[in-house]
């Protein structure tokens, strides 16, 4: 069923070949065609832009109160581009090489290397719309080093650099708005997608301030709606990211792939107590500098300032010592886990580590000390320096943790602990991003397709904007081509009646049920199970359990859920509800996956299934491949496999050490 | 970090529609931890409010972590509430003392009209976006990064006034509901860098004639905007605003 459309040729060859090979529309046919975006982070922001300066009526939608908050803005550390600007042995084939071995062998080879392949024009792109990425004092562009890679290819913006490439595509996305080629519909949610003759043909949304539905038809609808780590209840993610729009895709009839495939981040603020709404990420680029480290130990109540140097752990540097710190997340997450687990974590909850910058600070204290000629600096003048220096690379993020926790970092170690952040499956696409269902899209992390079973980091904004940028606006218009010659539905057709209708007798259903619980409360149960049984280890038993006790979450949702308020008004509590519901479908299918991969990779860990030192064991002999499911009926569904072919790459087992 | 619990008195505005009117409501908030956000300080309120078969109090959020710009709270006479450069959401109860009472507002400006309680609409700053804040490239057009290098002063200025939110605290602290420094980090953003020449005198020029029709009061110089800027834009980026805005009047063919 599933044909992943691989181009034939040399991997290096492919992408050129295809955009010399794939059907055109020419202008005039563009302004008849009609293209629907539904979300504007950097995916959905960047594929609007561009589809509307190529001419085609675009319709974007997103459920903000303007397309410049998608949460694609709260990124913070930076995007890979293999630009090789430091000299440092970095190509287009690293760049690949780094992201399918990141990815634990389970991304596609051919999307991998297209993503890296039009990463470098990602940054001239970027830098042309005045992104103000950091320079060095000769006025060129800046890099740092990531997780999981050993060159310096992140181009960042201090600890902001998601909010500068969005706010790039939502200037780009508001000119396309101004000349007229983008209609923008703010604080709007896709609820359905209609299908007429098989084919994506419209989408029934829901004003959010009126209440009301409303049909739009397009000859192609783009999803570009993010990631499900809500599912979660914590998660790194803003409150409003959900799922909905994908599983409303899924249940007619788009196939979902690695589902459990989740990125469990190592570095955030840990959990303070019951009323906690969100998690909240330190940048991974910390991790240059911050030392990570527990005591020898175990139960050690000492502050962190008491503990002597020879009585800390630095585990990742002891276990890992070619990367040390910088191995990537999954890794790093649950190596965290593992010493927490046994007992020598810190703080109150003792579900933390630390990361100390001290090591840090006084090492740039002496550069600081040694380029002003101060060789006799005391230890005081060297720290004083060195925290100038600290302060100019993480400042804000440093800030952003003391207001949090009240602690303050330039003096006491941050302790963190891994939360979720990311989420590598969702919505399976062939190589032109179309979804199993015919001109259905899926961009961004919406998709499934680049990060296999474990993202690298910066290298979500990478993918989110080469989809946008540079994918999509060849491979919709070599579908778009034959579509010339099909005129505008006109949304009194059945379809759309039929599908408008689905949606309001569901949302009447919820606020029908009149119950006694609040949404809420049910979306903190659902993540929960999710997170203690389908979260950075799991086991077959815990997902069994997890499987039953989430669809018995379902029905006390739908028999005792309370939502207050009227349909037809500006109803929060409704929204949060109908994508709860939603949620706690995909738990479902998360734990059916998870269960079904009899192996560990990347951020998929089954406890069943390591090395004898504890890394994960991954069974390429009956794993490799994508696990895409197929929607058939409630609780069901049927598996489809698109095996994966390494032509170029000899996985191996991951080595960090 | 020493936590305590408090209680809390709320005096919130409760408004239904844009059409109707509002007023101030009463709310008791107990066992509040000094550790919660401001906003979980609401999400607490809220759920007692729908276990009493009460409507909730709706709220603009969404990241949580003080960059997305969607929270816009007028907490006892500030927006953003008493802590200096920050957002409501990164407000920490820690901030306030048991037995406290809190006035709760939304932004009061007519650009930005009451959607439903504290929440407003915010569309008008989009707008002003449309009318100039963007550089005319098309996607492809681009030369590579490095070609034109951009001395580290000029882009660590036009980073600073690039990081604004959009939240519109600015506009809600300023007596005249002037949106000049949301205007003018736009503009001190792209006038700062090289690619942003070409289009300098018609951008200013036009975004400052988009803010007017938005019903935005003028400047006079407060510095209210300043002092309240969760991202602490400087007030600078107003004069350089006028400076450009002058040149453009002055130079332009147009």
């Amino acid at each position: 069923m599933l044909d992943a459309k691989i181009p034939a040729g040399t991997l290096d060859e492919k992408w050129t070949e295809y955009k010399g090979h794939c059907k055109l529309v020419n202008p005039a046919n563009k302004r008849k065609l009609e293209v629907i975006v539904v979300g504007t982070g950097l995916a959905g922001a960047s594929a609007a832009a561009s589809l509307g300066e190529l001419g085609y009526k675009v319709k974007a939608f997103c459920f903000q109160d303007s397309p410049r908050r998608a949460h694609s803005i709260a990124a913070q550390g930076g995007i890979n581009a293999a630009k090789n600007y430091q000299n440092d042995g970095d190509s287009v084939f690293r760049l690949f090489y780094d992201t399918i071995k990141g990815g634990d062998y389970r991304a596609r080879e051919a999307n991998v290397h297209r993503l890296a392949e039009v990463s470098a024009n990602i940054i001239d792109q970027c830098v042309a719309q005045g992104v103000p990425f950091a320079r060095e004092y000769g006025g060129l562009l800046s890099n740092r080093s990531f997780g999981g890679t050993q060159v310096q290819r992140t181009f960042y913006a201090a600890g902001q650099t998601g909010q500068q490439l969005l706010i790039g595509a939502y200037q780009a996305l508001e000119r396309q708005v101004a000349l007229g080629n983008v209609k923008m519909y703010s604080r709007h949610e896709m609820h359905e997608i209609v299908k007429i003759d098989g084919k994506a043909r419209g989408i029934i949304a829901r004003d959010l301030v009126t209440g009301k539905l409303e049909r739009h038809f397009g000859h192609a609808v783009l999803l570009c709606s993010g990631g499900y780590g809500n599912v979660f209840y914590l998660s790194t993610n803003a409150m409003g990211s959900n799922v909905t729009a994908a599983w409303k895709a899924h249940k007619k009839g788009a196939a979902f792939a690695n589902p459990c495939f989740t990125q469990i981040h190592p570095t955030c603020i840990p959990v303070s107590g019951d009323h906690q709404s969100k998690l909240t990420l330190m940048s991974e680029s910390l991790r240059n500098d911050g030392r990570i480290w527990v005591p020898k130990q175990k139960g050690d109540n000492r502050k962190a300032n008491e503990i002597p140097e020879e009585e800390r752990d630095y585990y990742l540097e002891r276990r890992y010592p070619a990367f040390g710190n910088l191995v990537p997340r999954d890794v790093a997450s649950r190596a965290a886990k593992e010493r927490c687990d046994e007992g020598y974590g810190v703080g109150t909850s003792k579900q933390a580590v630390y990361l100390d910058f001290s090591a840090a600070i006084i090492r740039y204290g002496k550069i600081e000390a040694s380029k002003e000629g101060k060789d006799n600096a005391s230890q005081e003048e060297i720290i004083a320096m060195g925290k100038e220096v600290v302060k100019e690379k993480y400042g804000n993020l440093f800030d952003m943790y003391e207001k949090i926790t009240g602690e303050n970092p330039y003096e006491v170690p941050m302790r963190i602990y891994p939360a979720v952040h990311y989420t590598m499956g969702g919505l399976w696409v062939d190589y032109e991003l179309q979804t199993s269902v015919p001109g259905l899209y899926a961009l961004g992390e919406a998709n499934f397709s680049d990060h296999g079973a474990n993202r690298l980091g910066a290298s979500a904004l990478m993918q989110g904007l080469a989809d946008g940028y540079f994918v999509i606006p060849y491979t919709l218009g070599n579908n778009l081509a034959d579509e010339i010659y099909a005129k505008a539905v006109e949304t009194s057709h059945p379809a759309f009646e039929e599908a408008e209708k689905e949606v309001a007798d569901r949302i009447h259903q919820l606020m029908n049920i009149k119950g006694k619980q609040s949404v809420e409360s049910f979306h903190k149960r659902l993540g929960k199970i999710i997170w203690d049984k389908c979260g950075m280890a799991r086991n077959e038993q815990g997902l069994k359990q997890a499987i039953a006790e989430v669809q018995a979450l379902k029905k006390e949702f739908w028999s005792d859920v309370r939502i207050p308020g009227e349909i037809e008004e500006m109803n929060p509590e409704l929204d949060k509800a109908i994508r709860v519901a939603d949620f706690i479908e995909l738990g479902e299918l998360m734990c059916i996956d998870a269960l079904n991969r009899n192996e560990s990779c990347g951020g998929h860990f089954r406890e069943e299934y390591q090395t004898p030192d504890g890394e994960a064991l991954r069974d390429d002999a009956n794993y490799m491949y994508v696990a895409a499911w197929e929607y058939a009926g409630e609780s069901k569904w049927n598996l489809h496999k698109e095996p994966l072919n390494y032509e170029v790459i000899k996985p191996t087992q991951r080595n960090y050490k | 970090m020493e936590h305590y619990n408090m209680n809390l008195n709320l005096k919130v505005w409760r408004q239904k529609n844009c059409k109707s009117k509002g007023e101030f409501k009463l709310y008791r908030v107990e066992n509040i931890s000094s550790e919660m956000s401001f906003l979980e300080m609401f999400d607490v309120l809220n759920e007692q409010l729908i276990r009493d078969g009460d409507d909730p109090i709706t709220f603009d959020h969404d990241c949580r972590e003080g960059i997305c710009g969607a929270c816009s709270m007028y907490i006892n006479g500030k927006p953003h509430g008493p802590w200096q450069a920050n957002t409501t959401c990164q407000l920490h109860m820690r901030a306030f003392n048991d037995g406290d009472t809190i006035v709760v507002e939304p932004w009061r400006a007519d650009a930005f009209p009451v959607i439903k309680d504290l929440m407003v609409d915010r569309s008008a700053f989009d707008r002003i976006i449309q009318a100039g804040g963007y550089i005319s490239v098309n996607t492809g057009n681009a030369v590579d990064g490095n070609a034109i290098p951009i001395p580290k002063d000029d882009a660590d200025a036009s980073f600073a006034a690039a990081m604004c939110i959009g939240c519109g605290a600015c506009v809600a602290a300023c007596k005249n509901s002037s949106a000049m420094l949301f205007l003018s980090a736009k503009v001190s953003h792209l006038a700062l860098l090289p690619q942003g020449a070409p289009e300098r005198k018609s951008r200013v020029m036009n975004m400052v004639a988009q803010m007017d029709k938005e019903g935005f009061g003028s400047c006079t110089n407060t510095g209210a905007c300043e002092a309240t800027c969760p991202k602490e834009i400087s007030i600078t980026n107003i004069a350089r605003l006028n400076k450009e805005y002058l040149g453009a009047g002055f130079t332009s063919d147009k």
